[in-house]
């Protein structure tokens, strides 16, 4: 498996190296390595059942890796998995505000979670102010639409000032205005505050403005690349296509393999 | 749709989204992320302090939710309530109890379940907020705990008093409901010696909700909770009646079984300690097995775990 090059003096927000997971006989993720540097934009694209969401399972540390190493700011997850999920900010898949409190209540939680202490305040109200729903601190999170509760949701994973975001499917769900939007303010989150994101996503349309794509597809490392360079290495003239060849491709591969 | 948009921001027709990073990254903003970002990172804040804001945040999410829902509020008073009145009230001149430790002279019916009946207090909720972190509508809250940078046995061991502060909460409420009945309990010293009895026993409930709630994924719901752990433990138990009816009316079989629910110790402990006694065999017992019920929860808890199950499974 051709791991793409770590730079060694680029500060990495994220590492993953030859990371590998198993259910039972079903191997969920081999030897998977990839990287985010910080102010980097990497869309990790695959279908549905490519991994995506054990490799988050892994990442947020909820299990831990068969094999490999992760690392979040250079600590290792494993060994110093205090100082790496300090870095971490994650918005899950599935949405985790809780709807009877309100929304600077979330946001309280979560500081208190990361034992913020008191200059939790100063980052809620600035957070909340980013994405301009302060005036909406106090309703209840039931209240919001979809979309806004996404916006808490990542405001809510900025508060601690990560060092890496990590974004599961995050427009599942949202219409296709607040989808564009989101993407793009998560890119200006790169630029500006020098976050590295990790997107992981089966929409071949929100992985093209990325830096970075990496395919995964069962399990499996296949490409990683611009979106330019994937389509030149295929040939074809749209990231859609050489998605669908390098995932046709690599599934032959696969076969051949077995 | 920017539209749609606005009228949900009030801010018609503009991207307010964009807007902001747009004016504010440039200047303020990224200053005030590092410097609260160095505060919440370097260095890594004192383990104590950042665990009692922990604490701080699942105890007041814990209570400020049971608050908002009365349904809850009043089905947890209720339900003991009814015991007392209907069941107690029904059964006072059915069962005569003899005076048996802790009690020195002879008690009205309804005065020897109230520790039982804090007990089931103690049970329920005890049960309850440690079993709604793995349902559907809470998963959410999970993930976000895992994720926290605390040691998770840390972190459980804050839900678990988070939980506890709450059933203690009702314990006194009950308590209170006690009072408006006029019932003939040793008020005063009760009253604060049944503390830090029902606080052991409330920790001990809770962290075996917790270790039910790591190893048997068939409990999905609450009723099967109820079914399978809160009713066993409340109907085998000195709760309702003491333990020597069952040896006497030769259900041996009941009896033994009383013998090993740790609730019965609970109960006991709370009984004794209303009383101003100290009960060390049922002290002994609830400590003994909330450091069970807490380890084994922590060691399910356990990331590690997954390739633990994966190797035993893979070879």
């Amino acid at each position: 498996m051709p791991a793409s090059p770590l730079p060694e003096q680029a500060p990495l927000a994220l590492a993953v190296e030859e990371v590998s997971k198993s259910y039972g006989s079903v191997k969920a993720l081999d030897r998977v390595s990839l990287h985010v540097a910080r102010g980097e934009f990497v869309a990790l694209l695959g279908p549905n059942g490519a991994g995506k969401s054990t490799l988050f399972q892994l990442l947020t540390g909820l299990f831990v890796p068969d094999a490999g190493r992760i690392e979040v700011a250079g600590f290792d997850m494993r060994h110093q998995a205090r100082r790496a999920l300090a870095c971490l900010g994650v918005v899950f898949q599935q949405p985790t505000l809780d709807l009877d409190l309100s929304v600077v209540a979330n946001l309280r939680f979560h500081a208190r979670l990361h034992g913020m202490g008191r200059g939790a305040r100063a980052r809620i109200d600035a957070e909340l102010e980013r994405i301009g729903l302060t005036a909406r601190a106090k309703d209840r999170a039931r209240a919001l639409s979809g979309g806004n509760r996404r916006r808490v949701e990542l405001a809510r994973a900025l508060l601690h000032d990560p060092v890496v975001l990590l974004m599961d499917e995050p427009t599942v769900g949202l219409d296709p205005a607040s989808r564009e939007q989101l993407v793009e303010y998560v890119h200006s989150l790169c630029t500006h505050r020098d976050v590295g994101v990790l997107w992981a996503t089966h929409l071949v349309d929100e992985a093209e403005s990325a830096d970075r794509v990496i395919i995964l597809h069962k399990g499996h490392w296949i490409a990683s690349g611009t979106a330019a360079e994937l389509r030149e290495r295929t040939g074809k003239r749209s990231l859609r296509d050489a998605f669908l060849d390098l995932t046709g491709e690599a599934s032959v591969v696969q076969e051949e393999a077995v | 749709m920017p539209a749609k948009r606005g009228s949900q921001q009030g801010t018609p027709g503009s991207d307010p989204l964009h807007e902001h990073d747009l004016a504010a990254t440039d200047q303020t903003e990224p200053r005030i992320g590092l410097a609260a970002g160095e505060l919440a990172r370097s260095p890594p804040a004192s383990i104590v302090s950042h665990a009692l804001q922990a604490l701080l945040a699942l105890s007041s999410r814990e209570t400020v939710k049971f608050l908002h829902q009365r349904g809850r509020l009043l089905s947890a008073l209720v339900r003991p309530s009814l015991w007392l009145l209907i069941f107690a009230a029904g059964f006072r001149d059915v069962f005569g109890v003899a005076v048996i430790p802790p009690y020195s002279t002879y008690i009205e019916y309804q005065v020897y379940v109230v520790p039982g009946l804090l007990g089931i207090v103690l049970l329920f909720n005890g049960m309850q907020s440690s079993l709604a972190m793995v349902y559907d509508r809470e998963m959410g809250l999970m993930r976000l705990l895992l994720t926290a940078p605390l040691p998770r046995s840390v972190l459980l061991t804050c839900k678990l008093l988070a939980g506890t502060f709450l059933s203690i909460l009702q314990a006194y409420a009950f308590f209170a409901i006690c009072a408006l009945f006029r019932l003939d309990l040793p008020w005063w010293p009760a009253l604060l010696l049944a503390l830090p009895a029902m606080f052991l026993t409330g920790l001990m409930l809770g962290a075996l909700g917790l270790l039910v709630s790591v190893y048997i994924k068939q409990i999905e719901n609450f009723a099967g909770a109820m079914n399978f752990v809160i009713f066993p433990m409340f109907f085998l138990s000195p709760a309702l009646y003491p333990l020597w009816k069952l040896q006497e009316s030769g259900a041996t079989v009941v009896y033994q079984l009383a013998r090993f629910n740790p609730f019965t110790y609970g109960i006991d402990l709370i009984r004794y300690a209303m009383y101003g006694q100290m009960n060390w065999l049922a002290c002994g017992v609830v400590v003994a097995s909330l450091i069970v019920f807490l380890g084994l929860a922590i060691w399910g808890y356990d990331p590690q775990r997954g390739a633990v199950r994966h190797k035993r499974q893979g070879s």
